[in-house]
């Protein structure tokens, strides 16, 4: 599913990413971790294809629709509601039976009441609950997740835990936490950025 | 079929947000009325009136500029340009659904905005207003593809209206000839020209605005 040889990224003189190489199958799951400024987000930036490498090689072997992304920010507008929101992105996805998805996706995340509500008034929890149904929503076939349980409550992070330990095994990975422990052992690789 | 689909989501998307937030089509509106004002008392008695349509095109144009600043500002936050350019419909229809949205925008301005230079300064005739409608296509569809190149850099208020006003003269060229010449057509071909030329280079470049090679 991934496969990526020497990759390398600056930022003008700084280097972010050095000799990073890794091949992730397609039922894999590539647990990422390192400290602060180790490159585990431009990692992951670069696999969703949103950042070229430098230097190096990179093949995701899945069509960017059927990729799902969650980042440091909820990558949802503020002015809209969760429903609105879910529903512009299931049409851009072309989500079959979109409202039943967006519907059970809500509910299972806790969502649903405040389904109508702009995701302003939202919790930083809530937003990441919300990023989660965003990339949850089109079932893909890879899921690029960076630091999902930021801001989650216990409740939520276990949710995330259960919906993980059902997708691994069934689709490629990439799970970059500061809290390896959460999902070590799904994992199938590490990869420990310095 | 489905590229016009997503345009109308995108779209709707955008005066959604506008909606709610409110954010530029009052300050749109404000500012091309306070603009028309200033002239009103900056221009001498019995200026002519090929001077009050350039005026109205330094109002128009400027005006634009305010909206599309702000254009690409509810993608910036929360990161939603990401999650954009990473669903699988053509990047293209994100940059068709703006313009269309922009110059929604712009046309709601000046529909307060053209009354109120009649009152003021000078008649327009269909020709004119032809020629204000061709004029805003052009510069929401360039001001759209340069608005998103300067989201992507850090002094984006800047480089808008460095990027942007050079490309605009043809339209204030054919925008004021269009009100003042004895030869309108000229000027309206000229505009419909740039429109078709510009609107096709913008949309096809799009992609590579969006995306980091």
């Amino acid at each position: 599913m991934i496969r990526a040889s020497g990759l390398e990224k600056r930022y003008g003189a700084r280097r972010v990413l050095v000799g990073v190489d890794l091949e992730l199958p397609r039922d894999g799951f590539l647990l990422v971790t390192g400290p602060n400024g180790s490159g585990k987000t431009t990692l992951l930036r670069v696999i969703a294809g949103l950042v070229a490498p430098t230097r190096g090689r990179v093949e995701v072997d899945v069509h960017r629709g059927r990729l799902g992304f969650v980042a440091h920010e909820p990558l949802v507008y503020r002015e809209l509601t969760a429903l609105e929101n879910l529903d512009l992105f299931g049409r851009l996805y072309r989500v079959p039976e979109r409202r039943e998805r967006i519907g059970m996706l809500l509910e299972r995340f806790g969502l649903w009441e405040a389904r109508s509500e702009r995701v302003e008034s939202y919790s930083r929890g809530m937003s990441q609950r919300l990023a989660l149904c965003r990339a949850f929503l089109h079932d893909p076939d890879l899921l690029v997740l960076d630091e999902p349980y930021s801001s989650l409550d216990a409740e939520s992070a276990a949710l995330l835990d259960r919906e993980l330990a059902e997708l691994a095994g069934t689709r490629a990975l990439v799970v970059s936490t500061h809290d390896p422990a959460r999902v070590e052992p799904l994992a199938t690789q590490r990869l420990v950025l310095t | 079929m489905r590229y016009l689909a997503d345009v109308a989501a995108l779209t709707r998307k955008d005066l959604r947000v506008e909606l709610r937030a409110q954010d530029t089509l009052p300050a749109m509106l404000l500012f091309v009325l306070s603009m028309l004002v200033v002239f009103h008392f900056a221009l001498p008695e019995g200026t002519g009136e090929d001077a009050a349509y350039g005026l109205l095109w330094v109002a128009i144009v400027f005006t634009a500029l305010l909206g599309l600043a702000r254009a690409w500002i509810p993608e910036q936050e929360h990161g939603v340009f990401d999650a954009l350019v990473l669903a699988p419909c053509d990047r293209s229809a994100i940059w068709v659904g703006k313009t269309v949205a922009t110059l929604a925008f712009l046309v709601a301005a000046q529909a307060v905005a053209l009354p109120a230079f009649v009152l003021f300064f000078a008649p327009l005739d269909g020709v004119a207003l032809a020629g204000v409608l061709l004029a805003d296509v052009g510069i929401c569809a360039v001001g759209s593809l340069m608005a998103a190149m300067a989201a992507a850099g850090r002094a984006r208020e800047l480089l808008l209206p460095l990027l942007l006003l050079p490309l605009s003269m043809p339209l204030i060229v054919g925008g004021v000839g269009s009100a003042v010449s004895t030869e309108p057509e000229r000027y309206l071909l000229l505009l419909a020209l740039y429109d078709g030329i510009f609107a096709v280079l913008s949309w096809a470049s799009f992609e590579y605005v969006v995306t980091e090679s």
